[in-house]
């Protein structure tokens, strides 16, 4: 069975999981609007700022919204002593990580499908044209999110203070791509197109690559039990 | 062991001794900054002992997934404790040295931002391995994030890097920046002393977290020995 065809079955099943009791979808999504709304009273969003404050304020809600979402990901399989199953079949380490980066990024995709028009209507952003690259850049960024944070979640796994733990170990090695993709949002809200922002578009898929590769060489040394 | 431990102890001694007085004393004050610019000695080879450090725990850490030895793992957490410590100092001095030069105590310039980003990430090491309870896989999480964190650094490097010069103007203030041509070569020297006796330090207060470590492991050991008897 191929690495591809594994992390599919694990992916469909994780799923199937989610789509039949939506905690983690609903409650993300929930949070992230949540957010926007912290957001418009901590920033006082006049219509002369939002536009410039637009990419941070997304991608701060996003970053948070997603570390929920990773707080949560391996939580089916520590019930019932499911790890343990898993870790005995013959289930290629490196599927494990794909698929559970997957599944992360599935969620977190459904959610800004939704928060990032809600935005635009709630903040009244006239630039609808430009969603199709804003979602580009988000999806780049989210990818590089979801990476790091299967990893970081993998390994916090049993630390005391979980959920305190992931995002301190988690967000500075997300920096550049915090950078990266805020960076380009701004170009593209700036300008209607990437353009300058190119190196940074290139550095945030570099990013991607890398730790996607990493993860997947890596993953068979992280959970071992 | 131990004499030698002590013998890199008293060289070090002796290094820093000779590099401050080369420092505060032979060397002139510098042109522009005057006396202050004096903790540059202490300053500069304070952050290079501090990335050697990081490299230390990047190949501690590697070594550790790849053989699984203990001494790997006890290597990679003195080499990320120390190198902590060396981290805060180099910023502790360079606030010191910012004040009087640059009026403020911190400035969000790439290299600062860049020091203070590493501490975070060496510090949330610390902090993984002594929130997970089980040794083993404490050892195991830890050495995971010392290589990926090692692999982000020149990621971390290079965005915040074009950050600073695409948003910023270079600043009038050339932070930490030697001008090789024009240096004083009494301050080269009291430089290369002083990095010197740090380096000397540095491997002198590695052996001995090393033997800390170590020594933590013979504890378990005698007291599962004990346990069983």
């Amino acid at each position: 069975m191929t690495l591809l065809r594994q992390t599919y079955l694990v992916l469909c099943k994780d799923l199937r999981l989610e789509l039949r009791r939506r905690d983690s979808l609903l409650t993300m999504f929930f949070f992230g609007t949540l957010l926007l709304f912290v957001f418009h009273f901590s920033f006082d969003l006049v219509p002369e700022r939002v536009v410039e404050m637009a990419p941070a304020l997304l991608w701060l809600a996003f970053l948070f919204t997603g570390t929920l979402g990773l707080a949560q990901l391996f939580q089916a399989e520590r019930e019932n002593h499911c790890f343990d199953a898993l870790l005995l079949s013959p289930l290629d380490r490196g599927a494990l990580f794909l698929a559970k980066t997957g599944f992360n990024l599935i969620l977190m995709v459904l959610v800004e499908i939704v928060v990032i028009p809600l935005f635009w209507i709630l903040f009244n952003m006239r630039s609808w044209n430009l969603l199709p690259q804003v979602f580009l850049v988000t999806l780049l960024g989210t990818v590089g999110f979801c990476v790091l944070g299967t990893l970081m979640s993998a390994i916090t796994l049993r630390a005391r203070a979980r959920e305190l733990l992931l995002p301190l170990v988690l967000f500075p090695l997300m920096i550049p791509v915090i950078l990266a993709t805020i960076r380009c949002m701004e170009e593209v809200l700036h300008a209607g197109q990437i353009g300058d922002a190119m190196p940074w578009l290139r550095l945030l898929l570099g990013f991607d690559v890398i730790f996607m590769t990493a993860g997947v060489l890596i993953f068979d040394w992280v959970i071992e039990s | 062991m131990n004499k030698r431990k002590g013998l890199l102890g008293a060289l070090a001694l002796v290094a820093i001794a000779v590099g401050l007085y080369w420092s505060l004393i032979v060397a002139p004050p510098d042109a522009y900054q005057g006396e202050v610019q004096r903790i540059m000695y202490l300053h500069l080879p304070s952050i290079l002992i501090a990335y050697l450090s990081y490299f230390l725990v990047f190949v501690g850490s590697a070594l550790y997934l790849w053989k699984r030895e203990k001494r790997d793992d006890i290597l990679a957490h003195a080499a990320a404790e120390i190198g902590v410590l060396f981290t805060a100092l180099t910023i502790i001095e360079g606030s010191i040295w910012g004040r009087p030069t640059w009026g403020v105590w911190w400035t969000w310039d790439a290299r600062l931002t860049l020091t203070a980003i590493l501490l975070l990430i060496y510090v949330g090491y610390l902090m993984l391995r002594s929130l997970i309870e089980d040794e083993q896989r404490a050892a195991t999480a830890a050495a995971v994030l010392g290589i990926i964190g090692f692999l982000d650094i020149p990621l971390i490097h290079m965005s915040v890097y074009w950050w600073r010069t695409l948003h910023q103007p270079p600043s009038i203030l050339r932070p930490d920046k030697l001008p090789w041509e024009n240096v004083h070569p009494s301050m080269l020297t009291a430089l290369t002393i002083s990095f010197i006796g740090f380096l000397l330090l540095y491997f002198y207060l590695l052996s001995l977290r090393y033997r800390i470590g170590e020594m933590r492991q013979e504890i378990k050991a005698l007291r599962l020995e004990r346990g069983a008897g």
